[in-house]
């Protein structure tokens, strides 16, 4: 079980190469020169190659399926399909393969999977754009619940541990005001807090993962918008304190896969930059006083 | 320890706002969730938000939010909630502001408002179009800070099954299930918040909700004897892009910043969009309501494009969009009874010439990515085009509960709206059990305007808390005193459920039968009504239910079994439908999102107030509301819900004006 979740890990870093010379289906240059209307395109029937397991105890096995994907599918709503009538291509019905999905457009971060070995949100995955047979595999460095579905509680932690707020007097109206913010702040900051924690770029980081405490991309980003905002920024040598730590900033090994697959392309590198700046700084009135 | 003192279900705005103001006032809150909170639906709202900062130099005010709310939903809701949501929605936003919500900027720095439907103000305060997305994150974090300071304690992959009621009938806990190891289990408390969220998927898969919108929570607490308010009145977004696994929402800030709706005038036209000239485009909306033109409100929108599209033949669409077979069934169903669907295509099951433009092309593509970069970003995902180069193809969706729960209030005598901190605010007809969020039906009557939504979902959370509070203040008795026994018992039933439908071993599996409920409320019971299809709905629905006799689970995994917690869900969703489909039924009359032709009362074309016909159509409409400006309210009995009424609460705005948005 340990030997397989490492071995599941240590593929994944294979595809970010060719990932990085042309993105996955969620770039910035999408629109006009893709396919005028795929919903134009005609079913087809598809394999799909699953990586299931029963238990988080229990050994990993895959199995094949193949379904017709109605124009315009993707890989939730194939999985959608498949529970209906859960048969494999050898013809032996089985239990439906367990997986996390709630909005379907690609803002809750619940339906986050490996496809085709690239960590993704699987709503926004569509079957056109895909090479079959498509091989589905629960996010890696998460700890399996069943089949598709891994326990992300880690990344919740470690927002606690970063302390990834603003701390507020109290959740009623002062009648104050939170101060200005230029436009141009904003669109920086905007970037940043539309992160759904889907787990794309904890999967993909080859310095994450259950035996390493490396905090991770995802908290990072948030740190640097928490300090950008004019009262956030009063708690920011606690949240620096927090990733100059063991497990914090250094251990980034710029690898740069986390920029590479988040589907919502928040400038990750970008956030780890500044905040190797604002950590060096830090240092500095550690050691010689002031905050 | 002793118990927590409160329990909270459902970790979307709405619950989270419960959550925050129950812990700030110093009880222990036990959050339960299907999934990590921040993934709630909330997440999925758009375009903003509403509150009165009058930022734009044009004379807005409070007083002018109410009237619109209170007119925007027909005059159905009572207006004391109204009106303190309206005068606490300033209040709400610099909260909000305070958290670190990125809200959109002006040049100086201040909150951005834009325009939305219904209004002529520029009143919605957003973030890009992900504002309920940034919303929810905002109190997300401020809940995980009281997580680490030990006041809330997070239940995550728990579902809701039942409440816990003592003797008296008054709520004592809940019985949930983990969704991991299935484990039913009773906890005890003094107070429980249903902030459960819509049940949009009761329509699915032609509706812009999250796949856990079920309603099923609200239909647990039905059952249990909870009352439920003004059921038939369900919104459908008219801006939705057309899928078949889900119809995904376009906001309705793309009108406000701008956008135009169209089709082309000539049926027949089969020109790329742009290539059509301005003179061959019908802009219906602002043809047939000048005054408000995109921005109306989103039920005389719907039926507008369903006017365009199902009675006139006008509609646009790709060919083979919804392919032949069962999927598309329900859709050609209602094509047939549309009276001027093109012959030659009628009956043709791969075409479906059913949607209108929605266009941004003429607008600046700078301002547009900036202002509505989020859904720009969803149609090039999922539709393979950039609506900054064609316009987006478009089509009514299942969207938005206006009923839900019936909450109760305590009338401020003083103001005129509702008395802060009474324990009586947000209170379901089950003592000890409160209700906020969309699963309550308080604030939005027949017809919800647009970024009213994440202003109420967020408002009744902290009245609802603020109440919880004050409930606990005046409790005698606390859970820990209730015995043993019932808990136990309560949760050996829920265990018998689980080992029934496990057990079951027919031939009826549970996602199809959701996919039949869908298809046959979207047909029966969607923008247009009519009495015998309401008929035929409600003894479909029955039949449905007598095939969970029958049904075949089609898995056996004791361990994070989604099928048994699916079929579960279904089961509760069919005996909803019942009620929304019964209430529709009861109601003979046209009314915000609820339309029965039959008993339309059409203003008079070309004429306005002043003009006899219009006064002549004004008599008929004030008779109308003396027999039918009423809540409908549903109670649960074995042998299907009893539909009754009451006095809606008009103390602040006489219904003396019809609608109209011309």
């Amino acid at each position: 079980m340990q030997a397989e979740t490492r071995s599941n890990a240590a593929r994944i870093n294979e595809p970010f190469a060719a990932a990085a010379k042309a993105p996955p289906d969620h770039g910035r240059e999408t629109g006009a020169s893709r396919t005028p209307d795929r919903a134009d395109a005609a079913s087809r029937t598809v394999e799909l190659r699953i990586r299931r397991q029963d238990g988080p105890t229990t050994a990993p096995y895959w199995q094949s399926f193949r379904l017709e994907a109605r124009p315009g599918a993707n890989i939730v709503s194939l999985l959608m399909d498949l529970r209906e009538h859960c048969v494999t291509a050898s013809g032996e019905p089985v239990d439906p393969v367990a997986f996390e999905h709630n909005c379907m457009e690609e803002v809750c971060g619940a339906c986050a999977m490996l496809i085709n070995g690239v960590p993704r949100p699987a709503c926004s995955a569509l079957i056109a754009d895909l090479e079959t047979p498509i091989r589905l595999e629960p996010l890696p460095k998460f700890p399996v619940v069943r089949d598709l579905m891994v326990d992300r509680a880690q990344l919740f932690a470690q927002l606690k541990r970063v302390k990834a707020w603003i701390r507020i007097d109290g959740a009623w109206d002062n009648h104050e005001r939170a101060p200005r913010i230029s436009p141009q702040d904003w669109a920086a900051n905007y970037l940043y807090s539309r992160c759904m924690s889907c787990g794309c770029c904890l999967a993909a980081c080859p310095q994450f993962g259950p035996d390493q405490a490396f905090v991770g991309p995802a908290s990072l980003a948030q740190v640097r918008l928490m300090n950008a905002h004019p009262t956030g920024r009063h708690d920011k040598a606690e949240r620096l304190h927090a990733i100059m730590a063991d497990g914090g900033l250094s251990d980034c090994g710029n690898a740069q896969n986390c920029v590479r697959v988040c589907p919502k392309e928040i400038p990750l590198t970008t956030a780890i930059g500044e905040l190797g700046r604002q950590t060096t700084v830090q240092a500095l009135k550690d050691l010689f006083g002031g905050r | 320890m002793s118990a927590p003192r409160v329990i909270v279900i459902g970790g979307g705005l709405g619950g989270l706002w419960a959550t925050l103001t129950i812990a700030e006032a110093g009880h222990r809150v036990m959050l339960f969730s299907l999934f990590e909170v921040m993934r709630s639906h909330s997440a999925c709202a758009q375009g903003g938000i509403n509150a009165v900062l009058d930022m734009k130099g044009q004379h807005d005010s409070v007083q002018q939010h109410i009237v619109d709310t209170i007119k925007g939903g027909s005059y159905l809701a009572n207006q004391p909630p109204i009106q303190s949501m309206c005068e606490d929605a300033p209040g709400l936003i610099r909260t909000f502001e305070r958290m670190g919500v990125t809200f959109s900027r002006t040049p100086e720095g201040l909150l951005d408002q834009r325009l939305f439907g219904g209004v002529k103000h520029k009143r919605t305060c957003f973030a890009g179009a992900s504002t309920g997305q940034q919303l929810l994150y905002g109190v997300d974090q401020q809940v995980r800070r009281l997580e680490t300071e030990g006041k809330v304690e997070k239940q995550e992959w728990w579902e809701f099954l039942s409440l816990v009621k003592d003797a008296d009938g008054v709520c004592r806990g809940i019985v949930a299930m983990d969704l991991r190891s299935l484990e039913v289990r009773a906890f005890r408390a003094d107070a429980v918040v249903l902030a459960t969220g819509g049940l949009g998927q009761i329509y699915a898969p032609k509706t812009t909700c999250s796949t856990n919108s079920t309603g099923a929570a609200a239909s647990r607490v039905y059952q249990q004897g909870a009352r439920f308010a003004n059921a038939e009145f369900f919104q459908f977004h008219p801006t939705a892009m057309l899928g078949e696994d889900k119809t995904r929402l376009m906001t309705e800030a793309a009108r406000g910043e701008g956008g135009r709706v169209w089709v082309p005038k000539d049926p027949n036209d089969r020109r790329a969009p742009l290539r059509i000239p301005e003179s061959e485009r019908f802009y219906f909306l602002e043809d047939w309501y000048p005054t408000y033109g995109n921005t109306v409100p989103r039920d005389i929108a719907s039926r507008a494009i369903w006017k365009v599209t199902r009675e006139l033949g006008l509609g646009v669409g790709a060919v083979g969009e919804f392919g032949a077979g069962e999927h598309g069934a329900g859709k050609r169903d209602v094509g047939k009874r549309g009276a001027g669907l093109r012959g030659a295509e009628e009956g043709s099951a791969g075409e479906s010439r059913d949607r209108v433009y929605l266009d941004l092309t003429h607008l600046d593509r700078g301002f547009v990515s900036t202002r509505l970069g989020a859904i720009l970003s969803i149609y090039r995902k999922f539709a393979g085009v950039d609506p900054l180069d064609a316009p987006m193809e478009i089509f009514p969706a299942a969207h938005y509960a206006m009923g839900g729960l019936w909450v109760d209030y305590e009338k401020d005598a003083a103001t005129g709206g509702m008395k802060p901190g009474s324990p009586r605010n947000h209170a379901t007809s089950i003592p000890g059990l409160y209700a906020c969020g969309e699963c309550d039906y308080a604030y939005h009557g027949a017809n919800r305007l647009g970024a009213n939504s994440l202003l109420s979902a967020s408002y009744s959370g902290r009245v609802a808390g603020e109440a919880v509070a004050s409930y606990l203040n005046g409790l005698e008795q606390g859970a820990d005193a209730v015995p043993a026994a019932l808990f136990e018992a309560e949760t050996a039933r829920q265990s018998g459920i689980n080992e029934r439908l496990t057990k079951a071993s027919g031939d009826q599996n549970p996602f199809r039968l959701h996919r039949e409920l869908g298809n046959l409320m979207t047909t029966k019971v969607g923008v247009v009504r009519d009495n015998a299809e309401l008929d035929a709905a409600l003894s479909g629905l029955r039949e449905i239910e007598q095939r969970f006799e029958r049904l075949d689970l089609g898995e056996s995994s004791r361990w994070a079994n989604q099928s048994l917690a699916h079929a579960r869900q279904v089961l509760d969703m069919l005996k909803l439908a019942q009620v929304m489909a019964a209430s529709a039924r009861a109601r003979d009359e046209c009314r915000g999102a609820h339309f029965k032709p039959a008993f339309d009362l059409a203003i008079p074309e070309g004429k306005f107030p002043g003009d006899p016909e219009f006064e002549t159509y004004r008599e008929r409409w004030k008779a109308n509301n003396a027999e039918w400006l009423k809540t409908t309210v549903a109670e649960h009995h074995p042998d299907g819900p009893r539909i009754g009424f009451e006095p809606v609460d008009l103390g602040l705005l006489a219904p003396d004006q019809p609608r109209d948005y011309r």
